[in-house]
């Protein structure tokens, strides 16, 4: 591995590599979204669990689904999708060509998290559990991870000022228990466990969902070697990512940032060497 | 109430089982009811794109002051250092104004962490600022001058990465606007610091010593506009927003006052006027420029497009390794 590499990427064992000493296995969401039947059990569990404040009773009008994406007010966000099919067979009343997606959208706890890396304070950080926590005493509120982060998760409250998303439930996880919103899913559409179980899980349930004819069936987030080395919360979706809201190919922007840095150096270089150069250039005289 | 006023975007109809965001190149896209991909950012207009602006402006100006200052040309070094510490000291302001918690600007010296380009630029700020206030003090007090020229090359030493390292800062996020033009947007931004820069020397310093900053403008005020422009095209989907809407006619006009105050620049050697007025398109050039980039980067984040289309021709490209 480069230096560079060291520096900016964390590899998989994502506590060990910032500096856990026998730290426990990493663990994680597998949220299967083909048993989600959008009851939002989980949205309200982790609003009472974590005492998140009320962000708003707008009514959408657009499904049903008035919470309408993740930020600092809603950690767990169930997207939902009603699609008509054309084409599709159905009586007159169009049924049977209605097909609707609900989907359980939470922070992903990257392997490579752009909200760590670019967090100016340290305020946030990676747990022993591998997973991604904003410290509350010491986030400043500067913004930076909030247009950072490509799954637009983490978001600023307004009311006070500081960033919050998903903390995976730190504060239970030390004492042994689920994150709420995995104890509260009625169709153990949200799962809970070490990640290597969830990931042998998933492909598990993929297969079998492709020999029922789901050709659809995808997971997301699964693959370590996707943009953020993959999620520690992954999925199991039934169409593109980009119908439920997600990008389709994110990649952490750190991934970048040696080549800016670089460009950044030359270019400062080049400033310098004009300023330079106006000075010395041309003759001493008006 | 998060995507207040983007509700709109979503059909009447309600029911938008994929809807089809139209694109100004007839490029369409499956989103979740047209809502963004990305958070936006939170940042202040004011605060962040007046940002960039002036810390660059502090930048390359404390390089000028040095200039001046070696070559012997007093009222320009004066002119340019109390540009810098001006500068310097709004951007720190502007900076400690958009924290959602101000109280808490001293976290951001808590760790060293080059990963975070918002971290590397406050210990630079924290030792540029205090250099740009005590050349500039000292030479107008006259107090400690062996003090005001080494903080005179002080400075000058990290004024170049003061005025380069906000293009990594914005490039470094997941905004396409800004992400997609990582490679040139410091070079963007070290032109238009520069042009700036001449602007203060153009505005502030006798007619006698300002031969450099006069090419310096002439030099800086078309790299601006040309790099500009090669940022945006080579940018492709994520270019678009720096030729429509906001900030488009905000990049337009920037881009008059930069031609007027470069231009002005070469036939200000006697008039004074034309000086004054030379320095002062530049400045508002530079200004304009910063704002039409942040604004690019809004509307970027604001349209799911321009978040998924590229990620999606990325997935069909074959996985040869090749990037731009």
């Amino acid at each position: 591995m480069t230096r560079s590499a060291r520096i900016f990427s964390n590899g998989q064992a994502v506590a060990a590599a910032s500096g856990y000493d026998g730290a426990p296995p990493r663990v994680g969401f597998f949220t299967d979204t083909s048993v989600c039947i959008g009851c939002k059990a989980c949205e309200v569990a982790c609003k009472e669990w974590n005492r998140i404040p009320e962000d708003g009773l707008t009514f959408t009008a657009m499904s049903y689904d008035n919470t309408q994406g993740l930020g600092a007010d809603s950690w767990r966000h169930v997207a939902f999708v009603e699609q008509v099919r054309e084409g599709a067979p159905g009586d007159l009343a169009g049924a049977g060509r209605v097909r609707w997606l609900m989907s359980s959208d939470v922070c992903k706890h990257c392997t490579e998290a752009a909200c760590l890396d670019v967090c100016p304070t340290g305020a946030i950080l990676r747990t022993e559990f591998g997973t991604v926590v904003v410290q509350e005493d010491v986030c400043n509120g500067c913004g930076y991870c909030v247009p950072a982060c490509p799954f637009g998760v983490i978001d600023q409250r307004k009311e006070d000022g500081r960033a919050w998303k998903c903390t995976l439930c730190y504060d239970r996880l030390g004492a042994g228990h689920e994150p709420a919103c995995a104890g509260a899913c009625p169709t153990e559409s949200i799962q809970f466990g070490p990640l290597d179980e969830l990931r042998e899980r998933a492909d598990r349930r993929l297969a079998a969902l492709h020999g029922a004819g789901m050709v659809d069936a995808r997971l997301y987030g699964r693959d370590p070697d996707d943009g953020v080395g993959g999620g520690g919360a992954f999925f199991l979706l039934l169409d593109d990512p980009e119908v439920y809201g997600l990008p389709p190919d994110p990649v952490v922007t750190t991934r970048d940032l040696p080549q800016m840095w670089l460009h950044a150096g030359i270019a400062a270089v080049a400033l310098a060497v004009t300023v330079a150069g106006v000075f010395v250039g041309g003759h001493h005289a008006p | 109430m998060r995507h207040e006023g983007k509700l709109a975007r979503v059909g009447p109809e309600g029911v938008v089982p994929r809807r089809r965001a139209q694109g100004g190149d007839d490029q369409t896209c499956t989103s979740y009811y047209g809502l963004p991909v990305i958070n936006q950012p939170v940042w202040s207009a004011r605060d962040v794109a007046g940002y960039l602006f002036l810390g660059g402006l502090a930048g390359a100006s404390a390089l000028v002051g040095a200039g001046a200052h070696v070559t012997e040309r007093p009222r320009l070094a004066r002119s340019a250092k109390l540009g810098a510490a001006g500068a310097a000291a709004l951007s720190m302001l502007a900076l400690v104004h958009d924290l959602g918690r101000p109280a808490r600007a001293l976290h951001m010296l808590r760790v060293v962490k080059p990963t975070s380009p918002m971290n590397v630029g406050s210990w630079l700020l924290a030792a540029f600022g205090p250099a740009t206030a005590v050349a500039a003090a000292s030479d107008v007090t006259g107090v400690s001058p062996v003090l005001g020229d080494a903080a005179t090359v002080c400075a000058a030493v990290l004024g170049p990465a003061v005025a380069a390292y906000t293009a990594a800062l914005i490039s470094n996020t997941a905004v396409p606007s800004w992400h997609e033009g990582r490679r040139e947007m410091p070079f963007v931004f070290v032109a238009s610091g520069a042009s700036a820069a001449a602007g203060v020397g153009l505005v502030l310093a006798p007619a006698g010593e300002l031969a450099p900053v006069r090419r310096l403008a002439a030099v800086a005020g078309p790299t601006e506009i040309v790099l500009t422009k090669l940022m945006a095209r080579k940018m492709g989907l994520a270019g678009e927003p720096y030729r429509t809407g906001r900030a488009g006619a905000t990049l337009r006009i920037a881009e008059v006052c930069t031609l007027l105050g470069a231009g002005g620049a070469l036939f200000a050697r006697t008039r004074r006027a034309v000086a004054l007025g030379s320095g002062l398109a530049l400045l508002a050039g530079s200004a304009l420029e910063r704002f039409a980039i942040f604004y690019a980067g809004l509307h970027s984040a604001q349209d799911p497009r321009y978040s998924v289309l590229p990620q999606r021709e990325r997935l069909s490209r074959p996985p040869d390794g090749t990037s731009r």
